[in-house]
């Protein structure tokens, strides 16, 4: 099991994100005696009679003035049994490009609705972009629940339709807990809770420390070798006049001395020799560490390329379907031209047809759409100048996305995910 | 470089924990950087996180010669061994080390002291400059986001503008590990590869990796007096002052900053074993515990950050 989890938070502004972030920094003891000091304070000068754990938070001036939570923000705490990092995203809509940011990495999702309004249509947008963003995990905390009269009904109503929005969207059962909480008291958070007879299972934090995760976060076990080459390692020093290394992070399966390769898009083959580290060379690695390959023969691979296990190599594509959420101010459409970055390669791309753009309520997509815009998500086609060898985002998240990048300014516009994987959503197939 | 860091220690696939998983996060941003900017240049304060992630450099081109620059803001209120660690380090690795002196900038007036005597918002602007003098395009800082509120918003790669400003409500989305470097002329990105480490993670990888330190985190006796609940040492900054009782104590520093506001505590941990101990046990953050400039305002941090401070 791995000792670090990355976790993200989402959900409807006031079902207290925030509060709960704290709540959980709270009772870790991941919050020293000056940051409480300093909330207290806080709490004080705002003419609160309990400190307000949600400042533990909000940090940013204008959050602070609103009260509410602008940016993704990241925390830390930890466990006897586990390190979490925690992407800690806002609840407005204007905001959602946040969530999927926080998301794109999180291998669980809290999910928070307010017990008093129950699944509302920013949890059914939510759960339906972390369906897409592949999202093995989900935690729905009922927050407020000491609020709502007759707990337990309002406790096992709400479990129900989120099962089954959960399972519309392509969840197993094993991956999803409801749990009853009250961030601002702490029932069911670190421990159990009186208050909750009704409820028998987890606190949040036991579940958040047992729940088994892939270590490399990818997704996918299944696929051979992916390891997008960063950066060609030539010392020409006396000591290593001919070294010439691949660096790179390993992004799929595993890789071993004596393995045959493919490199792409050339198509050249190869074996590995070894695997170099600073601390000496590896017997395996897997996904996830950052290493240096030494090949046997000396072929041309540079920057972009992507070395892939010859079994499984992914056939590289230079013209592709792909689900894309619009991130962007202005809105997308047909004939965009825009840079693509795929692993460590980036290349110009050309939009062409908007194929669907997905209607988060009725959990269905509309066809030939004029446009994408901010926090959208529909299918489009892409052709770049340059192919890249893609794996579909469901096999693995890391070889199967990629950013949509504006040659003008330089911002990001779309995250993008190489495959059918709004289809699979919309018929409920998609984690 | 190759005698310090490579050692005999054979890793398997059963050790990739925690500390190997933002290790192998800091190698890749690392490299991203060198795959994709200009000019880099890495911001070397001499202190625990910049050495953490000059290791962390040299781990991530070995056995490359290290394709970067040092920059160190010297506010000219540095503790000696500090800056002695500084050139020993520059030395043992060859590497180019920039330096922009606050001093220099007061001495011809181009910067003013301030009325408190604190240094650290001084080194803004000779930082700024040192970055567009030397058309520096990603810079390279040891900011963790468990440090402050407002530095858990930064993203990995943070745009600045030309003035070297941080704009919290219009940062890029970072999704995946995908990073985007795109800037224009005049703007620089800001690389934090320290973002996901926590103090405690930091003192765990010195542990392990032998990570050597600059002296002063270490405890030591050294001659301190009392200054708002902070043990300040005294120097060309001045101190101490009338009533400020100067005695010879057992400490350590757990930053390294302006000897001006930066205090030590009392401590008997002299070593990384029992510096380990104490840190998990504290109920003070490294910055509470010690940093006079975070206690200016709720939102002090940010403020300097939208000015172009780390």
């Amino acid at each position: 099991m791995s000792d670090l989890l990355r976790l993200a938070t989402a959900g409807s502004v006031d079902d207290g994100k925030s509060t709960l972030v704290g709540r959980l920094l709270y009772d870790t003891k991941s919050v020293l005696a000056d940051q409480i000091d300093a909330v207290t304070r806080a709490s004080v000068d705002k003419g609160l009679a309990t400190p307000d754990l949600s400042l533990l938070v909000d940090g940013l001036r204008a959050e602070r003035e609103q009260g509410i939570t602008i940016d993704v923000a990241y925390r830390y705490f930890a466990t006897p049994k586990r390190s979490f990092v925690l992407a800690d995203t806002p609840g407005h809509v204007q905001y959602t490009r946040n969530t999927v940011s926080g998301a794109s990495t999180a291998q669980l999702v809290i999910l928070l609705v307010d017990a008093r309004k129950g699944v509302i249509e920013q949890t059914r947008r939510h759960a339906a972009v972390l369906a897409l963003l592949g999202v093995p995990k989900l935690v729905l905390a009922v927050n407020k629940i000491d609020l709502v009269d007759d707990a337990a009904s309002v406790f096992a109503e709400i479990s129900a339709e989120f099962n089954k929005l959960t399972s519309t969207l392509g969840w197993a059962a094993d991956d999803v807990l409801e749990i009853p909480v009250s961030a601002l008291h702490g029932d069911n958070i670190a421990s159990r809770s009186e208050n909750t007879p009704y409820y028998d299972g987890p606190s949040l934090i036991e579940h958040l420390e047992s729940v088994p995760v892939d270590a490399d976060n990818t997704g996918a076990h299944s696929l051979g070798l992916r390891f997008p080459v960063q950066y060609v390692i030539r010392p020409r020093t006396a000591e290593y006049p001919d070294y010439r290394g691949y660096a790179g992070q390993i992004a799929a399966g595993s890789v071993a001395p004596g393995d045959e390769i493919v490199v792409l898009p050339s198509g050249v083959r190869t074996t590995v020799e070894r695997i170099d580290t600073p601390d000496g060379e590896l017997a395996v690695a897997q996904a996830g560490r950052s290493v240096t390959l030494i090949l046997t023969d000396e072929v041309d691979i540079s920057r972009g390329d992507i070395i892939a296990a010859v079994a499984d190599a992914p056939e590289p594509i230079d013209s592709f379907d792909a689900t894309v959420c619009w991130l962007g101010d202005k809105p997308l459409r047909p004939g965009a031209r825009l840079l693509l970055k795929h692993g460590t390669r980036t290349t110009q791309a050309i939009v062409g047809a908007l194929i669907e753009r997905f209607d988060e309520q009725r959990l269905a997509a509309d066809p030939n759409p004029e446009a994408l815009g901010l926090n959208d998500i529909g299918r489009i086609s892409v052709r770049v100048a340059e192919p890249i060898a893609a794996d579909d985002y469901r096999a693995n998240r890391h070889t199967g996305s990629f950013l949509l990048i504006d040659p003008a300014g330089g911002n990001t516009l779309g995250a993008g995910l190489v495959g059918d994987v709004l289809t699979a959503v919309e018929v409920g197939t998609g984690v | 470089m190759t005698e310090t860091i490579r050692s005999e220690r054979s890793l398997g696939i059963t050790d990739f924990d925690t500390l190997a998983a933002l290790e192998s996060e800091a190698i890749h941003i690392f490299r991203e950087v060198a795959g994709e900017f200009e000019r880099p240049v890495i911001l070397f304060s001499g202190g625990k996180d910049s050495t953490v992630l000059l290791h962390l450099a040299l781990k991530a081109f070995w056995p490359a010669p290290l394709p970067f620059a040092l920059l160190h803001v010297d506010t000219g209120h540095n503790l000696p061994e500090v800056l002695e660690f500084r050139d020993k380090v520059v030395e043992k690795y060859g590497l180019r080390l920039h330096v922009a002196s606050v001093e220099d900038y007061l001495a011809d007036g181009r910067l003013t002291e301030r009325p408190d005597g604190i240094r650290n918002p001084l080194q803004t602007v000779p930082l700024l400059d040192a970055i567009s003098e030397n058309r520096f395009d990603a810079v390279f800082g040891g900011g963790r986001r468990d440090e402050e509120r407002s530095r858990a918003k930064e993203r990995i790669f943070s745009l600045r503008n030309a003035f070297g400003q941080w704009d919290p409500k219009r940062q890029r989305p970072e999704l995946w590990n995908l990073y985007n470097g795109r800037h224009a002329p005049g703007e620089h990105v800001r690389v934090f590869p320290l973002s996901n480490w926590t103090e405690l993670d930091i003192w765990r990888y010195i542990a392990r990796e032998n990570v050597e330190l600059a002296t002063i985190y270490y405890a030591h006796e050294r001659p301190v007096y009392q200054r708002d609940g902070m043990w300040m040492t005294p120097g060309v900054w001045g101190g101490p002052r009338e009533g400020e009782v100067l005695e010879t104590r057992s400490v350590r520093y757990r930053t390294v900053g302006d000897g001006s506001t930066t205090g030590a505590i009392i401590s008997d941990a002299a070593d990384n074993e029992a510096i380990l101990a104490e840190v998990a046990a504290s109920r003070l953050t490294e910055r509470g515990a010690t940093r006079g400039d975070d206690r200016v305002s709720e939102a002090a941090m940010e403020d300097r950050k939208r000015e172009g401070y780390f």
